[in-house]
């Protein structure tokens, strides 16, 4: 009896408030577009039995995902998405793997004192953190200040609202998600193996090219994915920092709701946006089931 | 160590200095006199002052900590038993199911899972207010609990359960008189963790929220849209300066218990 | 053999068995952990069950324990079915491979767990807590965590904690396994002696067969879920029912051969061409024709410089390998049509005045009874 309760309570929980959401934006991105509040044509009336329900999935139709073609808006939006994702993602490479290395290389004893360093930021509010940069990036701000102290620039640098700006928010909030995985797995790294590559011939160059990077890449894969997944659907970055050129799903579902207050159209945009996400957590779902197999 | 080189120690102090930097400045900046943000005009706490007095800033303190205690109170429970279920109880219908609503949440955009509830919550027509934050923020992190106290419950010595179980316990025992006490620590950095998140969120909470209940990070983002403010500053660093001190204790007491128990194995080897 | 003066419970047949396996079996998907099996274990008795790992013991134990149930036959402890009683409510404890000590509670908190469990009056815990902890030798040592002693304690507490109960039966799974070759001996004797002091049955599941010979009244040899051999040690090592267990069981020579003649219980068995048939006493009727393994152990085997007058078996070859171990010299003696055969000899001499060395060649000599004549 306990045990089915210890079961049933999680499991009805979630299956009322996860499940049961997503099969309302589902319908609600299949029904009629309509500005203003539900409810949204067709609507299911079981008291009619079969021919009720026949009714209510005639009712149903792509509208709302048609739309979303003829509005080049989206499809845009999505590419833009996509690619300001990729593009963050790399970046976050760029700077976390060197910061993963030089703290797997660290003595052991400042090993869990950088580790903290590291994670701290996760604790620290999320919007603060991407708050913290308009003073930074604006331009008046700190960097132009400094930059035209030293002479670097004669004019301040417009860097806040645009995709540049965009850019670092997404480097510097997602920055543990990349250093933390890729740190994991170099730690692991057995430095006999560099000694071996050393021994037989490599220099400490193709040593690192050889057998360190081949060996970092699932911590590599795993990190991308932490980073590039969460971006797709961002909304605080690209509203804070980004401008009028920066096109972001997570923007314009919001909009679509909030300024629109098209849910149909907001639904289908959401529904769009989960089908995409599908095929990277898929992959990450298996780079993750990889490793776990590797480990034994 | 031979392979710590400069290029190393370079990438780390340039690392943590853009970490750090940011928010350092933020600190600073807070406490600037002037009310242009960018302007240093001397040392000030006026905007701790007007902080304090500002009445919307702290009503909208109570209520996120209000929801943030309460959600991550039951996400921590519920978060806990879905961790046992998955972890112990086998093969069961709609395993699958089960197991993916629980990872599913972890990366679904935030904006989908706001945009999902405030859908549901209209159809039952729930009045939205402090209830619905609860309720949304309870489900999110009751995921995020879950991970943590599986991992911990993964590679927990079975044996002790059926240890408590040969000398008399029932399940229920079993788990209140010797699991719980074990996991404890996994449970709550399950807790903080289900805290955070919930004082964090301002996408969802913005979605499901009604007139009747305002979270300070909607209110912060309210401000910051319109640009830098002297205020938010001042409210960052308190916020700061409470994460930072609240994760170094956590880190000093742990690290305290780590050593005093390695102390203690190395004494029972030696005796022995 | 009375019964009144050597503890042997399972040759008397008014002796009624404290646990009877009646036809179980245990199955995990496709997989069958323990096969059929029939097994009667007396009350007092130390009880072995001993087999590689994945042999199915661990799980007949834990079938007794109440964390598995048969998937066909009955458990029977006093008589009665054991299979409805859950784990909490059986008059059965065990001591875990890993130990299982509660790491939050204190050595004393530990042994007190099971009988707190009863809601027994406080006063009762305490003295029986002290009991325990007397007769583990732990009393210094009941305010520690187990973390803050060693390997060799916390085995000890594990022991005192199960015995706490005073339970009709003990199960102890490797219960020595973790600890290192010296105190696993030491150990093998307290475990002896505690079980003769509290008169509990135990059942201990163990790989290694030293310490079943050791501990045990009676052992069980199991393979693949099968009951293999049941019998006191002196049984299990001088009369194995089949190659498995002679082979299990300490050092052994099987020579695969036919048998070419029967005289009563005397066979001659032809196991190679070159050689003279082997003449051995055989306790089982053998047709002549039929496939037959002689096996001996090495130590039943002489090793001289000349042919032996008086063994009825002897043949010779050259000496391919010695094995030094100290107290007795094992040697690897190669014959002429490449079969090899281990003999042993005692050390009485330094090594200087050994007899033999590589090369040589060297006469190998048994008596009729030395070995046992197996049909698998």
């Amino acid at each position: 009896m306990r045990r089915f309760v210890v079961v049933a309570v999680p499991y009805l929980w979630l299956l009322a408030l996860f499940l049961i959401p997503f099969v309302i934006v589902l319908k609600i991105s299949l029904s009629d577009p309509a500005i203003a509040i539900p409810p949204y044509a067709p609507t299911l009336d079981l008291s009619e039995g079969w021919q009720g329900l026949k009714d209510f999935f005639a009712g149903l139709d792509f509208e709302n995902f048609a739309f979303l073609t003829t509005d080049d808006l989206y499809w845009k939006a999505y590419l833009s998405s996509l690619r300001i994702a990729f593009v963050a993602t790399l970046f976050t490479l760029l700077v976390g793997f060197p910061i993963a290395y030089g703290m797997a290389r660290a003595e052991e004893r400042w090993r869990p004192m950088l580790l903290m360093l590291v994670i701290l930021p996760f604790w620290t509010s999320f919007l603060i953190r991407v708050y913290s940069w308009m003073g930074i990036l604006s331009s008046e701000g700190y960097l132009n200040q400094v930059l035209l102290a030293l002479g670097v620039v004669a004019e301040p640098l417009t860097i806040l609202n645009t995709n540049a700006a965009v850019y670092v928010g997404i480097v510097y909030t997602y920055l543990p998600f990349m250093i933390l995985p890729i740190y994991a797995t170099l730690e692991k790294l057995d430095m006999s193996l560099l000694e071996a590559a050393e021994d037989l011939g490599c220099s400490r160059l193709s040593a690192f090219w050889l057998v360190t990077i081949p060996l970092s890449v699932p911590g590599i894969v795993a990190g991308c994915f932490l980073v590039f997944i969460p971006t797709i659907g961002e909304f605080v970055i690209p509203s804070l920092l980004g401008g009028s050129e920066t096109l972001m799903i997570g923007k314009v579902l919001w909009e679509e709701f909030f300024s629109n207050r098209d849910w149909p159209v907001a639904s289908a945009v959401a529904v769009i946006l989960l089908l995409i996400l599908i095929v990277p957590i898929i992959l990450f779902q298996r780079n993750e089931q990889k490793q776990r197999e590797a480990e034994g | 160590m031979r392979r710590f080189s400069w290029i190393n120690a370079t990438s780390l102090t340039l690392g943590f200095a853009f970490l750090y930097l940011p928010m350092l400045i933020l600190v600073v900046y807070s406490f600037n006199a002037s009310q242009l943000v960018t302007v240093w005009a001397g040392f000030s706490t006026r905007w701790y002052g007007e902080l304090i007095r500002n009445e919307a800033f702290l009503d909208a303190a109570w209520v996120t900590l209000k929801v943030a205690v309460v959600s991550s109170t039951i996400a921590t429970v519920l978060g806990t038993m879905a961790a046992y279920t998955l972890v112990r109880a086998g093969r069961f219908l709609g395993r699958t199911l089960f197991s993916g609503m629980i990872y599913a949440p972890l990366v679904m955009p935030e904006v989908i899972t706001g945009l999902s509830l405030l859908l549901l919550f209209i159809g039952i027509g729930l009045d939205r207010g402090i209830l619905t934050i609860v309720l949304a923020h309870t489900t999110f992190s009751m995921c995020y609990v879950s991970v943590v106290v599986s991992s911990r419950l993964d590679s927990f010595d079975r044996s002790l359960e059926e240890a408590a179980l040969d000398l008399g316990c029932t399940p229920f025992e079993a788990f209140r008189l010797v699991t719980l006490p074990i996991i404890a620590p996994a449970v709550i950095s399950g807790w903080l963790l289900a805290f955070t998140l919930s004082l964090d969120d301002l996408v969802i909470a913005s979605f499901v929220t009604g007139p009747s209940a305002t979270t300070l990070p909607m209110k912060i983002w309210s401000s910051v849209r319109l640009g830098v403010s002297p205020e938010i500053n001042a409210l960052s660093t308190i916020l700061i300066a409470i994460v930072t001190v609240g994760v170094i204790t956590a880190s000093l007491v742990s690290k305290r218990a780590i050593a005093a128990r390695q102390r203690d194995e190395r004494a029972a080897a030696a005796a022995a | 053999m009375s019964p009144q003066t050597v503890f042997a419970p399972w040759d008397d047949p008014h002796e009624k068995p404290l646990i009877q396996f009646r036809n179980v079996t245990k199955r995990f998907g496709d997989f069958t952990a323990v096969d059929n099996i029939e097994l009667d274990i007396f009350e007092r008795e130390f009880f072995a069950l001993l087999g590689p790992s994945g042999c199915g013991k661990t799980t007949l134990m834990r079938m007794l324990a109440g964390f598995e149930t048969p998937t066909e036959g009955t458990i029977l402890l006093d008589g009665k079915d054991i299979a409805p009683i859950p784990p909490n409510r059986r008059a059965t404890n065990m001591m875990f491979q890993s130990y299982a000590l509660f790491p939050h509670l204190t050595v004393r908190d530990n042994i007190a767990f099971g009988l707190k469990r009863e809601r027994r009056p406080k006063p009762e815990i305490d003295a029986r807590v002290d009991e325990m902890l007397r007769l583990v030798q732990l009393q210094k040592f009941a305010t520690r965590k187990p973390h803050q002693i060693s390997g060799g304690q916390r085995q000890r507490v594990a022991l005192a904690r199960c015995l706490a109960k005073a339970p009709k039966l003990l199960l102890l799974d490797e219960p020595l396994g973790a600890l290192d070759k010296k105190l696993r001996e030491e150990t093998q004797f307290e475990l002896m002696d505690i079980q003769e002091k509290t008169g509990t049955t135990f059942v201990i599941v163990t790989h290694d067969q030293e310490e079943a010979m050791t501990v045990a009244s009676r052992v069980a040899v199991m393979d693949h879920g099968k009951l293999v051999q049941v019998a006191t040690p002196d049984v299990i090592y001088e009369l194995p029912s089949s190659t498995y267990v002679a082979d299990f069981i300490g050092d052994v020579n099987i020579l695969e051969g036919r048998i070419t003649g029967q005289d009563d219980d005397r066979v001659e068995i032809a196991w190679a061409e070159d050689q003279p048939s082997i003449h051995a006493k055989a306790r089982v009727a053998l047709a002549p024709g039929s496939t037959a393994y002689f096996a001996i152990r090495p130590e039943k085997i002489a090793i001289s410089a000349t042919r032996p007058e008086t063994a009825p078996n002897a043949v010779t070859g050259k000496v391919l390998d010695i094995a030094y171990l100290g107290n007795i010299s094992t040697y690897h003696v190669e014959l002429p049509g490449g079969q090899v055969i281990k003999a042993q000899s005692t050390n009485t001499d330094r090594m200087a005045a050994r007899e033999f060395t590589w090369d040589d060649t060297v006469w190998l000599g048994w008596s009729d009874a030395a070995g046992v004549v197996l049909e698998r």
